[in-house]
């Protein structure tokens, strides 16, 4: 037992050795730090409720083509648009607005759109006829809350309807009979999604409290039937057959009869 | 006074191009000036010369955007800009995140922490090509500019001209990390915009140059170069200062009392080598 072998750690570390350390070091290091940067990106991207300046591409696009320069934000003669700070817990440095604030006044010359230096802000998207078109810009949905909306209660207002820019069409007024009273009418707003911009000024008009009408992103406002239902009395409609594809879905049939499983299991524990 | 002035002429003239584009960029948003509107992400000067970030460019294009031409022409000043005034002349000219960097420093020296913490560094200043890297990988993968979104020098830039909100703490962050940690952490180690930069600043024209038969071997230029490293022939060779991680941020040549270290074009330095 005297004699103990000289310990290894001792022994100068080979430079092959030093070498894989060194980078088993550098490329943990990296997938370390890859790894948490990626879970920050990725968790400060995912807000979905924001609201994009007029023109701005599909979410996921915008993200990618915004450099955050708010050249946007300085064309906006209403200081409708801001940039996301830290704290805002939106997508960091990118443009938004929040209508109950400042609305977007939807300016027939979109100031705010030929200034953007990436594309971000796609002024095809927003031109008619080669002609710039601010009523066929896609900022939102607007959506009512008809339990908070006091015109669905019968109480008579039509603040969303005046304020609205394209009056008439994003908005119409519904009546119908009071049948409470019997004497009085129900005027009731309704946002057409086909017309309706999403730029605010009805949830910024609306009177009570919290507004009972509200922008959300299209995305997140509206459901979407699919291919399988179709208006089979309108034949634009029958068109999007043409995009259809057959799913054919399997599910495992049980092998036991519907009547066999009732009398086997079931008994023991009804009595 | 005079001495004053010659021992700080560029640091005084870096802050105060340093402070001047921030207010002008500030101008822009709060007063509506035209002379340079947007941020260091993307500007564009007099309404006509656009100007964009390459880096960020570089980054959108890993992530799969489609550059608009807009952009590239931007890219394209901005590249030309540095690849003739010295790549990191931005770091130490322009970028704000500067300031707070030499003001960690700064205070290092007057506390005395480099005392303390020796003078070996723990990490290496190659990091910021590693980061560099890694931030192209992630933009590919998570299909979004992955650097812009945590970049302090954006948030901080951004956050004096369109509103701060939390962006103080970036700033509070990188002055600790500088003063506590990492001496000359984030811009000499970490900082990814200036590993592009060093890259692009290896082909700049701008150089400083140094005079061995002038030097006297004080290494006051050593203690207050940010980067110390690309000053390693001082005192044995006259030869420029080639490595793009030098920022051009003219400290060496000002506190030099011997007249050592100077401004000099490229090829001209080539040519005093050479002897022709």
């Amino acid at each position: 037992m005297s004699e103990m072998k000289p310990k290894k750690k001792k022994q100068p570390m080979s430079d092959r050795r030093k070498f894989i350390l060194n980078m088993a070091r550098g490329v943990g290091l990296t997938a370390m730090g890859g790894f948490v940067w990626s879970a920050y990106v990725d968790e400060v991207t995912a807000s979905s409720l924001v609201l994009r300046p007029p023109g701005a591409l599909e979410e996921k696009d915008f993200l990618r083509t915004c450099i955050k320069c708010g050249l946007c934000v300085e064309a906006c003669p209403y200081d409708t648009l801001v940039l996301a700070k830290p704290g805002d817990h939106k997508p960091l440095g990118t443009p938004y607005f929040v209508p109950r604030e400042v609305p977007c006044y939807m300016c027939p010359d979109i100031p705010c759109v030929p200034v953007c230096p990436t594309g971000a802000l796609d002024e095809s998207s927003v031109t008619t006829d080669g002609n710039l078109d601010i009523n066929i810009a896609d900022m939102g949905l607007a959506v009512i809350d008809k339990d908070s909306c006091i015109a669905f209660w019968g109480i008579q207002c039509d603040a969303c309807y005046r304020a609205c820019p394209i009056l008439g069409e994003a908005i119409t007024i519904d009546y119908e009979q009071n049948t409470r009273t019997g004497k009085h009418a129900f005027m009731k707003p309704v946002v057409h999604s086909d017309a309706c911009t999403g730029c605010g000024l009805c949830e910024r008009a609306c009177v009570t409290e919290k507004p009972a009408i509200f922008i959300l992103p299209r995305e997140t406002a509206m459901g979407k039937a699919g291919n399988y239902y179709i208006k089979g009395w309108d034949k634009e409609d029958e068109k999007r057959l043409e995009n259809a594809e057959e799913i054919k879905t399997t599910t495992d049939l049980s092998k036991q009869k519907a009547s066999d499983k009732l009398n086997s299991d079931m008994l023991e524990d009804l009595y | 006074m005079r001495n004053l002035w010659n021992h700080y002429r560029y640091l005084i003239l870096r802050r105060v191009t340093q402070i001047g584009l921030l207010f002008l960029y500030f101008g822009a948003n709060a007063w509506g000036w035209t002379l340079i509107q947007g941020n260091l992400s993307s500007s564009i000067i007099l309404g006509i010369i656009p100007m964009s970030d390459p880096y960020a460019a570089l980054q959108m294009l890993a992530a799969g955007a489609v550059l608009s031409v807009d952009l590239l022409i931007g890219v394209g000043v901005v590249t030309i800009f540095y690849l003739l005034f010295g790549g990191r002349a931005f770091c130490s000219w322009v970028c704000p995140i500067n300031m707070i960097t030499d003001a960690a420093n700064g205070l290092r020296k007057v506390i005395g922490i480099n005392r303390v913490q020796g003078i070996k560094q723990p990490a290496s200043r190659k990091i910021r090509y590693w980061v560099l890297a890694l931030s192209l990988i992630i933009s590919a993968i998570m299909g979004v500019a992955a650097f812009e979104f945590v970049s302090p020098i954006s948030m901080v830039h951004r956050g004096i001209v369109f509103g701060l909100g939390f962006g103080w703490a970036a700033m509070l962050i990188i002055f600790l990390f500088d003063l506590f940690v990492l001496k000359n952490g984030w811009c000499g180690h970490i900082c990814p915009l200036g590993g592009f930069y060093s890259l692009l600043g290896k082909f700049s024209l701008i150089r400083v140059q140094h005079y061995e038969e002038n030097c006297t071997l004080c290494m006051k230029c050593k203690d207050v170069c940010p980067e110390h490293q690309v000053l390693y022939m001082i005192g044995k060779e006259s030869l420029p200062v080639l490595s793009g991680e030098c920022t051009n941020c003219a400290r060496c040549i000002e506190v030099c009392d011997d007249d050592a270290l100077g401004f000099s074009v490229r090829n001209m330095a080539k040519n005093k080598k050479t002897g022709e």
